[in-house]
């Protein structure tokens, strides 16, 4: 049904090379995130799977045909822009509608799979209404209504709850996953926010200067990063990397560790004194300076009655610690 | 502006420009609405006398009045429709990347530079006339008559060159319309299927009505009071088919020195104006509302 492959995928715009040769096999049914820092290229890799821009070099296929030269409207794939792009003259209906009556539906099926998409989206109330007239939760999901009644092959999202607010962006999140859930159709999803990656994705893509760096699920990147790059984009608050003669005590020219694998114990390796001490109620967030190591992240439990200036020696877990090697590829 | 005090001083320093602009606009209304209720004829000074409502039956009678109300209009909406559809079909083509745009965008402009009388004459003598002009040379080229315009067509003749002036105003405002055109709507539709011809229907020209009713309003105002290019090519004619409104007011009170009648006759005019903006507004202004 809709599984995207893609071969040794090349973009560059005017000599300069945006993506630079990816290989990646896209199955049927997932939900696939590509994350990265902003200019890594995993909007133009959407946009090219897409059909908006052209490719320089390699070939996409879409359910096993070669779809590189096909117009977007060919590929079966529906798409969510970032900002909605809703139709603004035109009421949700028929905002809902468009693809449908481009396709040439009778008027009848056209309002029965609008009513059914409204209905899965609860924007029946809203129907007659005008995107202006809508919040930005609503428009959002008027844009995945008109992409669910293509029935497509699969979804691509550009960075779909980035106009949202925090707590809309959740819900959104939410729905989505639950969208993908009741359709299992492919869903392609682009985001720079590594929390909606982690959340909604069953396989994360982590892209850096148009190269992929890792493939995996949320919890292999967590697990096991294959390189500083993974290891310092994935986890929030970031792994602490420590270089010099701490990690060349365990063989290693970085050492990470993360901030939630490491404990407060009395007689630990590390010593040093609490900088920022953030309280969060639920956790808290110490830096600590480490004399020989550097500032240290370290994530502890809510109650810990710890200020700044206090010293406390830190113990990081053994079996938790992450090793790289010089040119930064983690060691096994 | 929250404060009483600061309302008051908006208020205040507002009130010269105001008041100045209220002066220009009210001192030859009034002039005019008063010389339209007398008798009063440049060539018989010292004469005047109170008429009443004499020079307006003498306008409304005047074998010329309705045919230059038809020619107002024709003129109006044919110069409108011109320019209103052909400044989309540039803008669409203006929108399109292409080799020299800056120079191909400035080109288009140029008209409107060109002040009407001289526009007017370069139409006459170079293009329209039919021993030395281009299309006459065209027209023998191709084996046939050459046409007379300003005797065959004169009314089509003052639309088209009037048109041609004011195309690249309609052009400038439809384009710069057109660039605000959201891309992504525009590749939303492409990826619903929507063919170049369907965008163009469903997003471009829906978007671009605001602008287009901008467009008619202010065109609407300059073109009641198009003057030079009739008095340079046609002077009203042959017999009143090319005489407007605003023409025949000059006719009455700069060539029969009537200026009673010729007043009589601009007061109509404003009045029409006045019901052409009620209509517009009427039908279109509601593409302002946000």
């Amino acid at each position: 049904m809709g599984e995207i492959v893609l071969t040794e995928v090349r973009k560059s715009f005017g000599g300069v090379s945006i993506i630079q040769g990816i290989d990646l096999v896209i199955p049927d049914g997932e939900f696939v995130v590509f994350v990265g820092p902003s200019g890594c290229g995993k909007s133009t890799l959407l946009r090219l799977i897409a059909g908006l821009e052209d490719t320089s070099s390699g070939t996409i296929s879409i359910d096993g045909k070669d779809a590189t030269r096909l117009p977007p409207a060919k590929r079966g794939l529906a798409m969510v822009f970032q900002s909605y792009a809703l139709y603004p003259h035109m009421s949700v209906a028929k905002n809902i509608a468009f693809p449908l009556r481009m396709a040439g539906l009778p008027a009848e099926e056209q309002q029965r799979k609008v009513e059914a998409a409204a209905k899965v989206l609860n924007l029946t109330p809203y129907l007659d209404r005008k995107p202006s007239q809508l919040s930005g939760g609503q428009r959002q999901r008027v844009a995945i209504g008109r992409a669910i009644v293509r029935e497509p092959a699969a979804f691509l999202f550009d960075e779909p709850l980035s106009n949202l607010d925090a707590a809309l962006r959740v819900s959104m999140r939410q729905e989505i996953s639950e969208l993908h859930h009741t359709l299992a159709t492919t869903m392609v999803y682009v985001t720079h926010d590594q929390v909606e990656a982690m959340t909604m994705a069953d396989r994360i893509v982590v892209l850096n200067a148009g190269r992929i760096e890792q493939v995996g699920s949320p919890l292999d990147l967590y697990h096991s990063p294959a390189n500083l790059f993974v290891a310092g984009f994935i986890g929030s608050p970031k792994m602490n990397l420590v270089e010099g003669a701490e990690a060349a005590k365990h063989g290693a020219h970085t050492l990470g560790v993360r901030p939630e694998h490491i404990d407060i114990a009395d007689e630990g390796p590390w010593k040093g004194m609490v900088g920022l001490c953030e309280h969060l109620g639920s956790d808290t967030f110490l830096k600590v300076d480490v004399a020989g190591v550097g500032q240290i992240n370290v994530r502890v439990g809510g109650d810990v009655p710890l200020r700044h200036g206090a010293q406390v020696s830190l113990a990081p877990q053994a079996d938790k610690l992450h090793r790289f090697d010089a040119k930064g590829m983690a060691m096994a | 502006m929250a404060t009483q005090a600061s309302r008051i001083a908006g208020r205040l320093m507002l009130s010269p420009a105001v008041l100045l602009l209220f002066l220009w606009m009210i001192v030859p209304l009034g002039m005019t609405i008063y010389f339209s209720f007398l008798r009063f004829n440049l060539l018989m000074p010292g004469t005047e006398q109170f008429t009443g409502f004499e020079n307006y039956t003498y306008f409304f009678t005047d074998p010329a009045f309705w045919p230059a109300l038809v020619n107002t209009l024709t003129l109006v909406l044919g110069v409108l429709a011109i320019t209103v559809v052909g400044g989309v079909a540039l803008a669409v083509l203006l929108d399109q990347p292409m080799w020299g745009q800056g120079i191909v965008r400035i080109l288009v402009i140029a008209p409107f530079f060109v002040m009407p009388s001289v526009s007017a004459l370069v139409w006459k003598n170079m293009l329209m006339n039919p021993v030395n002009g281009l299309f006459a040379a065209l027209a023998r080229g191709l084996g046939l008559e050459p046409i007379d315009f300003f005797a065959d067509a004169p009314l089509a003749s003052i639309i088209a060159i009037v048109a041609w002036q004011w195309l690249p105003f309609a052009t400038l405002i439809l384009f710069t319309a057109m660039q605000s055109l959201d891309r992504e709507q525009m590749e939303a539709a492409e990826m619903d299927g929507a063919g170049p011809v369907w965008r163009f229907v469903h997003l471009t020209i829906p978007h671009l009505m605001r602008a287009a009713t901008v467009v008619v309003l202010i065109q609407t105002i300059f073109l009641l009071s198009v003057f030079a290019e009739i008095l340079v090519t046609t002077n009203g004619g042959p017999g009143t088919a090319s005489t407007t409104l605003t023409f025949l007011v000059y006719m009455q009170s700069m060539l029969q020195f009537d200026v009673g009648l010729g007043s009589a006759g601009g007061i109509v005019a404003v009045i029409l104006a006045n019901i052409v903006a009620i209509f517009l507004m009427r039908m279109i202004g509601k593409n302002l509302e946000a």
